[in-house]
């Protein structure tokens, strides 16, 4: 397997080892980026000479015993809507044009603070504003797999990236499930931290009270190790079995619309857990009929808040698609938005409820796998239904009530496309999540390391 | 603001600015937000409970 493939635990061992060098690994990202990114459109901006003088500089430090932790001297990669001094944040968006980051992000001083290498930035839907990546100034991006599919968004780079040996990480947004949707799409990990965990400076918003940073990865150790750096601290993180383990498992609205080889990758997620001690119970959200439109009004009335000036002054600089729902923003009426505002706190406590003496919640992540480019529609369970209500629907209710929510790959279609199931913890444990994850993806993934 | 009465000031407003593309999505728009209105967590003044899946009529 070539280095760029191996896991940040694994680099990070032979860093240690003296095995590989920082440089190395980062000039084996480049060639892999040189060699697959005409294709594959991760990045829309690639940082050789900057990647590579970090490079140097992690393996001058390694060498001399100065050892920032896991993430020192790994190669990873920044969605292009977080500023990294000094280069320009497109958000994928002509209204962008000429923007360089005057400072760093929280996100990018943090992963400086840890050694990190910085590859580059990562192609997006723009402003993060969709779930395919298609609406993009700089084009689309395309599944490692498939060209002719999208690798899931908004943080689809990203995904791709990690997933064609770019990079050994990648840092996306979520608002509705931004790293979770790809991450689930392209066979990876991807986590959304519980709200507020990581903070948003230097970020470009979309909604402000959904938005969220998180890691895209290849594995639930890497995102341990990704998380500690974005918020700023490590923990040392419980190691769990799966004995005695007791999850809820959301049916009813969050299996009724799903691709069968979904639903087939899910249930033998279900056997595997339960097959290994876990106890799973069948637990309800009562209100799961209302999470669309709770979710459609509060994203819909902070991104067209966030960009109304913008839509008055240079409306023709966004993609016509993108530009046409942050209108449809703009006439929802305050009353509606409090409204939904009403609809989260409940859907909170009921969220909270179902979490009430369980270690998590298990649903699938993404209810069909990596969607055609071009499609408005996809058919499932015989009814056409729209590719962003579809793509959103698992994902979005955790950005409306903050709880911490991971993607791990579960399965894929007979097509060898990626499945991911859904892991979702209490707000603020995210730790706890995560050992709870990690015990998860040993057993229906037993390979990761 | 009733969502009919809402939806007819929308498109108008819209057409008028010439997002002729606009119109469907608001139309999407305003089944959601009749949804929203409906959904039986809703504070109601009266005191009375807010009953699920009626049509907005205010």
């Amino acid at each position: 397997m070539s280095a760029s493939f191996r896991t940040i635990t694994e680099l990070a061992r032979s860093l240690r080892a003296r095995e590989i060098s920082a440089e190395r690994a980062t000039t084996d990202c480049l060639a892999r980026i040189a060699e697959r990114n005409p294709s594959i459109n991760a990045y829309i901006t690639v940082l050789a000479d900057q990647a590579l003088a970090q490079a140097r500089q992690a393996d001058a430090e390694l060498g001399r015993g100065q050892d920032r932790g896991p993430l020192h001297g790994v190669p990873v990669s920044l969605k292009d809507i977080i500023d990294l001094e000094g280069v320009p944040t497109t958000a994928a968006s002509n209204v962008r044009a000429g923007h360089v980051a005057r400072r760093d992000s929280v996100t990018a001083a943090r992963l400086r603070q840890a050694g990190a290498v910085l590859l580059g930035k990562t192609n997006l839907h723009e402003f993060a504003f969709g779930t395919t990546n298609e609406d993009s100034a700089f084009g689309p991006v395309r599944h490692p797999l498939d060209p002719n599919r999208s690798p899931g968004g908004s943080s689809g780079g990203s995904a791709a990236a990690v997933m064609d040996g770019m990079g050994y990480a990648s840092i996306g947004t979520d608002t509705g499930g931004s790293v979770r949707i790809p991450s689930a799409a392209c066979g990876l990990v991807g986590l959304k931290p519980s709200l507020g965990e990581v903070p948003l400076d230097g970020v470009v918003p979309l909604s402000s009270t959904m938005d969220h940073v998180g890691p895209i990865c290849r594995s639930v150790a890497d995102a341990g190790i990704v998380f500690d750096a974005l918020r700023g601290r490590a923990e040392q993180r419980a190691t769990r079995e799966m004995k005695g383990v007791r999850i809820g498992v959301l049916r009813g609205y969050f299996t009724s619309l799903l691709d069968a080889h979904v639903a087939s990758a899910f249930e033998a997620t279900c056997a595997s857990l339960s097959a290994a001690g876990a106890t799973l119970e069948e637990v309800e959200i009562p209100h799961a009929g209302d999470i669309a439109p709770i979710y459609l009004h509060i994203v819909l009335s902070e991104a067209a808040a966030l960009h109304a000036k913008t839509l008055e002054n240079h409306a023709e600089h966004y993609t016509p698609n993108v530009r046409i729902r942050l209108e449809m923003g703009r006439y929802i009426l305050a009353e509606d938005y409090v409204r939904a505002l009403r609809g989260r706190a409940v859907l909170i406590e009921q969220v909270d409820a179902a979490l009430r003496g369980r270690d998590a919640l298990l649903l699938p992540s993404l209810a069909v796998p990596a969607v055609k480019l071009g499609a408005a529609t996809i058919k499932i369970g015989g009814v056409e239904e729209p590719v962003r209500n579809i793509t959103l629907r698992l994902t979005q209710l955790f950005n409306i009530t903050g709880h911490p929510a991971i993607t791990i790959p579960c399965g894929a279609t007979t097509d060898g496309l990626p499945v991911g199931a859904q892991l979702v913890g209490s707000r603020g444990k995210t730790d706890d999540l995560l050992s709870v994850a990690q015990a998860t993806e040993a057993l229906i993934r037993p390979g990761a390391r | 603001m009733t969502i009919k009465t809402w939806l007819e000031a929308a498109i108008q407003d819209a057409e008028r600015r010439n997002l002729t593309g606009l119109r469907s999505l608001l139309e999407t728009l305003a089944r959601s937000t009749s949804a929203l209105r409906s959904a039986d967590w809703n504070f109601d003044a009266t005191g009375e409970p807010v009953h699920t899946h009626t049509p907005d009529v205010r």
